[in-house]
């Protein structure tokens, strides 16, 4: 029990409006230098492009003062400025596209995403009022995100892109359900482990001085490991899957605090994935493209060769350290440079600095998140918010290690930057739960009143889920 | 939950450290093996991108870069291609470089290192960087005779300045237009490939320093003689001139073109030997004087010496190893004995300069997108080849030999010229390679020649190099001294 000297907590609200201004500048300016560089005038869309993304992000910014005045003042810059310098990098690449013959427009649908995005965060923000509520849809949430993310499986719905099942069709647009399906996961997972966690924290035998858990909790560890692998069977991806079971271990070793399923989870993953990779041709292929990206056969070989990837080393080492500037280089090289590989378009473009300034961005992006998840004061939103900020955090790891060959290369795209409705909307979704959480984690107990207690007050095991529970937080509160 | 909470919190920044490193290494690190990976087609774009400068002959532009409104930016042409094509070379998108294009290329392309100073020039002043333009040390004119003179016959002519080892003129046929390959439709450009690639006359080769390098015939007889005055011999000397020249060792014989005696005493003198090219005098004086002294006259002459000029010379050689009768062989040019045309110019351009061989090259000056010399090739000495005194008595006996021997064909009024044929055996069935070296005029020597017709050119089995070869060399000498 850690007890905190009472402070002043600041809003933060004109803090964030101060940094919103050089993260608009950021994305507002690099559309208008792309559009310098290649047509060597200002793009004729200009001064509508910088009002819209400066209306979304002030309309966000009073949507905060009005719901959540408490809220993180630095998560909503970051993601401005990343959401910019994507949609920037978009319309670089749309730029290109459209030189080389072909119609493109990623930048436009992605400004339409990221306006529904922001809408649908701040909807989120004024009808979700207490993220406790959430608690209360843990079950449901456990099938809703398996249906999710056995959607694509359905036939007629799924789509194959790329060899991957991980695709729904409808109505002529794509999604990928796994994108909401992580969302829906934690709340699931902070839900379920906040009510069992002290059963899997019970202490079972010791092997080799780590405190393992007893055998019969070992069951919804395995479930999730199965689930994760049939993921990666049956859709083809092992993004998702990694992602999946990732998040899975995270949020289990934050709610029981032991090692041993960090141990455990890791083991049968990295178990799972070489068992699967002898025994899925598909599975085979990714390792060995990742393996023998320069071997010349798995180069040529098309699909599945590391064609790809290597084309994507090849536009990163052209970038060098300081890059070769918005348009001078040649992101469209690469195939889909503006979705799965934006990454390697931005470090083309951007160089080093300017990849490492974004990787950044997501550390102090993940980074705010766990402190809001430390700084709140109910275990299910610790684990939520805990679990979303890692999966951020998680997903940008696998992205821009497979891009950069440091893991295997997978389908999932950048958070915030890389061309996709889904995505888009999904991060959003998050950045507007992790914002209402850090309202909560910052908010005064009572008005001029000292700060409740920053320890966790959980609520007692297995108590059910609902009002009752919210009732008693408060009044803890307010002790 | 902090404590878990804080250890997450140090596993994300360590992700992030893990991504950054592995940034930084592919950015950084290796980024050079990446960007030089020959699958990376940016380095070729990034090429093509950028101005590529131009190789000028005589103040005219024979290679430029064009802007063209396609994925590349610039397209390659070349004026006069086939002319020049040997020289040039081709500069493709889908086979890459050859010739100066290739040798050159930092320099046309501008990353040269000592192009720093112009890159640093064009940054702070904000002007499109351009490749440096490349100047020949090719007379048009004489490059022009050359090719005329050559016709439609496969082989080879390289011209030399002998005072500073400039190439004057440099004839290889047959010859290609390096602008099908220049072109940005790969399709095209693959089917003219692939057709330069298997004409059985290999049109791409380069014979003049490149091809698969000829026996050098009588023109070796220089060599020889070189060798011989080296010893001591005199153009006087009287040397052994049979009909037939038993080999040691070995029940065969070696005879003169068409089976006839030098002399009816049985010997003659060297300048004669020389003058009429006696197949038995030169074996005998290469019985006497050895294959060691052959061989190192030969290396005195740049057999075996690697040389760029800037592109890559075939190396000429005399064989390592030789018996008896093969030394006799050799020293009339034949057996394993093998040279480039440029070679074989090179040893008259030694005699014409007093002894002394001067370093053959191609480019004059490499200057800036201001003309403004960056570098400039100055005349550099190889090596010495013979004393002055043998270079003086070589230069008489190979005017003899235009004057009343076998190279009468080169004879130009009122010029003297000195010059020796050759006619090379290949093989039984094939008709003999035809050559020519000379070098006017004998007094103030400004160009030593070498010519090489392959089979007889047009003649065929008739063919001698005074018959085929020595009329060119005479074209490309009066082109010289126009």
């Amino acid at each position: 029990m850690a007890t905190v000297i009472p402070y002043r907590v600041r809003p933060g609200r004109s803090l964030e409006l101060a940094l919103l201004a050089p993260a608009l500048l950021l994305g507002v300016g690099a559309y208008a230098l792309v559009g310098l560089a290649t047509q060597g005038t200002l793009p004729a869309d200009i001064l509508g492009y910088g009002a819209g993304l400066v209306g979304l992000a002030l309309g966000m910014h009073l949507v905060l003062r009005w719901r959540a005045p408490y809220a993180d003042p630095v998560i909503l810059p970051v993601v401005v400025a990343l959401n910019g310098i994507g949609l920037a990098m978009i319309y670089r690449i749309d730029i290109a596209y459209v030189a080389r013959g072909r119609e493109s427009v990623f930048a436009e649908r992605q400004l339409a995403w990221t306006a529904l995005g922001v809408v649908l965060a701040s909807l989120v923000l004024v009808l979700l009022r207490d993220h406790r509520t959430l608690r209360r849809y843990t079950y449901t949430a456990m099938v809703a995100g398996l249906v999710l993310i056995m959607l694509p499986l359905v036939p007629g719905l799924g789509a194959n892109i790329n060899g991957a099942q991980i695709w729904i069709r409808l109505g002529g647009m794509s999604f990928q359900p796994a994108e909401l399906g992580k969302i829906v996961l934690a709340v699931f997972f902070a839900g379920y482990l906040v009510t069992t966690r002290d059963t899997l924290a019970l202490a079972g035998p010791k092997v080799l001085g780590l405190q393992l858990p007893r055998p019969r909790d070992l069951g919804p560890i395995l479930l999730a490991w199965l689930a994760s692998l049939a993921v990666l069977v049956l859709q083809r991806d092992l993004g998702t899957s990694l992602l999946f079971f990732g998040l899975f271990v995270a949020m289990l070793y934050l709610a029981t605090e032991r090692m041993s399923w960090v141990v455990i989870g890791l083991g049968l993953f990295v178990g799972g994935a070489v068992l699967a990779s002898t025994a899925f041709t598909h599975v085979t292929a990714r390792f060995d493209a990742w393996l023998n990206a320069f071997d010349d056969d798995v180069f040529q070989q098309s699909p599945g060769g590391s064609g790809q990837l290597v084309r994507g080393l090849f536009g990163l080492a052209n970038g060098g350290l300081f890059g070769t500037g918005w348009g001078e280089g040649r992101p469209d090289l690469v195939p889909y440079a503006e979705s799965d590989f934006i990454v390697a378009s931005l470090g083309e473009e951007l160089g080093l600095t300017g990849l490492l300034a974004i990787l950044l961005g997501y550390l102090v992006l993940a980074q705010r998140g766990l402190r809001t998840a430390i700084g709140v004061r109910d275990g299910f939103g610790k684990l939520f918010a805990g679990g979303m900020s890692f999966v951020v955090a998680f997903q940008c790891f696998v992205v821009v290690g497979g891009v950069t060959r440091l893991i295997p290369l997978t389908g999932l795209t950048m958070p915030f930057l890389a061309y996709g409705g889904s995505s888009l909307l999904a991060n959003w979704v998050i950045v507007a739960l992790l914002l209402r959480i850090s309202d909560s984690a910052r908010r005064p107990a009572a008005d001029g009143g000292a700060p409740g207690p920053l320890a966790p007050a959980e609520p007692g095991t297995g108590a059910a889920p609902g009002e009752q529970e919210t009732e008693r937080i408060d009044v803890e509160e307010l002790r | 939950m902090n404590t878990p909470l804080r250890r997450l919190a140090s596993v994300v920044l360590v992700m992030f450290l893990a991504l950054m490193v592995s940034v930084t290494w592919v950015q950084y690190g290796a980024a050079p093996d990446l960007n030089s990976d020959s699958r990376n087609v940016r380095t070729l774009y990034r090429e093509y991108g950028n101005a590529r400068g131009p190789i000028v002959v005589a103040g005219e532009s024979v290679a430029y870069s064009v802007p063209v409104d396609d994925a590349f930016g610039y397209q390659r042409m070349y004026a006069n291609g086939p002319l020049y094509a040997h020289l040039t070379g081709h500069y493709s998108v889908v086979y890459g470089r050859s010739g100066v294009e290739r040798a050159m290329n930092t320099e046309l392309n501008g990353s040269s290192d000592s192009l720093f100073l112009e890159r640093i020039q064009d940054l702070v002043t904000g002007r499109q960087p351009q490749g440096a333009v490349v100047e020949l040390t090719i007379d048009p004119v004489v490059q022009q005779a050359a090719w005329d003179a050559l016709g439609d016959q496969r082989g080879a002519v390289v011209a030399l300045d002998p005072t500073t080892g400039a190439i004057l003129a440099m004839v290889s046929k047959p010859s290609y237009d390096p602008n099908v390959l220049a072109s940005h439709d790969t399709t095209a450009v693959n089917e003219a490939w692939a057709a330069l690639d298997a004409a059985a006359d290999d049109p791409l080769v380069n014979r003049a320093i490149a091809g698969d390098t000829y026996p050098p015939g009588s023109t070796f007889k220089v060599v020889t003689a070189a060798a011989a005055l080296e010893d001591g011999l005199t153009p006087a000397s009287e040397v052994a001139a049979p009909v037939e020249l038993d080999l040691p060792q070995s029940s065969s014989v070696l005879r003169n073109f068409g089976g006839s005696a030098c002399s009816p005493s049985g010997t003659q003198s060297l300048a004669d030997a020389l003058r009429i090219s006696c197949n038995t005098a030169f074996g005998q004086l290469g019985l006497d004087l050895g294959d060691e002294a052959l061989r190192e006259q030969a290396e005195a002459f740049g057999f075996g010496t690697a040389l760029d000029v800037p592109m890559t010379v075939t190396e000429s050689s005399f064989p390592d190893e030789v018996d008896r009768p093969q030394t006799a062989l050799s020293a009339i040019g034949q057996y394993e004995v093998r040279v480039t045309p440029l070679q074989v110019a090179m040893v008259s351009s030694a005699v014409a300069n007093d002894g002394v061989l001067m370093t053959p090259h191609l480019v004059r000056a490499v200057r800036d997108q201001d003309l403004e010399v960056v570098t400039e090739t100055d005349p550099e000495q190889l090596r010495r080849s013979v004393s002055p005194g043998t270079a003086d008595a070589l230069t008489q006996m190979m005017l003899g030999v235009v004057e009343s021997g076998t190279g009468r064909a080169a004879q130009i009024p009122g010029v003297a010229v000195a010059g020796k044929t050759g006619t090379a055996q290949t093989s039984a069935e094939a008709a003999p390679h035809a050559w020519f070296t000379a070098f006017a005029p004998a007094d103030e020597p400004r160009v030593a020649v070498a010519v090489v017709v392959e089979n007889g050119g047009a003649m065929g089995n008739e063919a001698t190099g005074g018959a085929v070869a020595a009329p060119i060399a005479r074209a490309v000498i009066e082109a010289v001294l126009r």
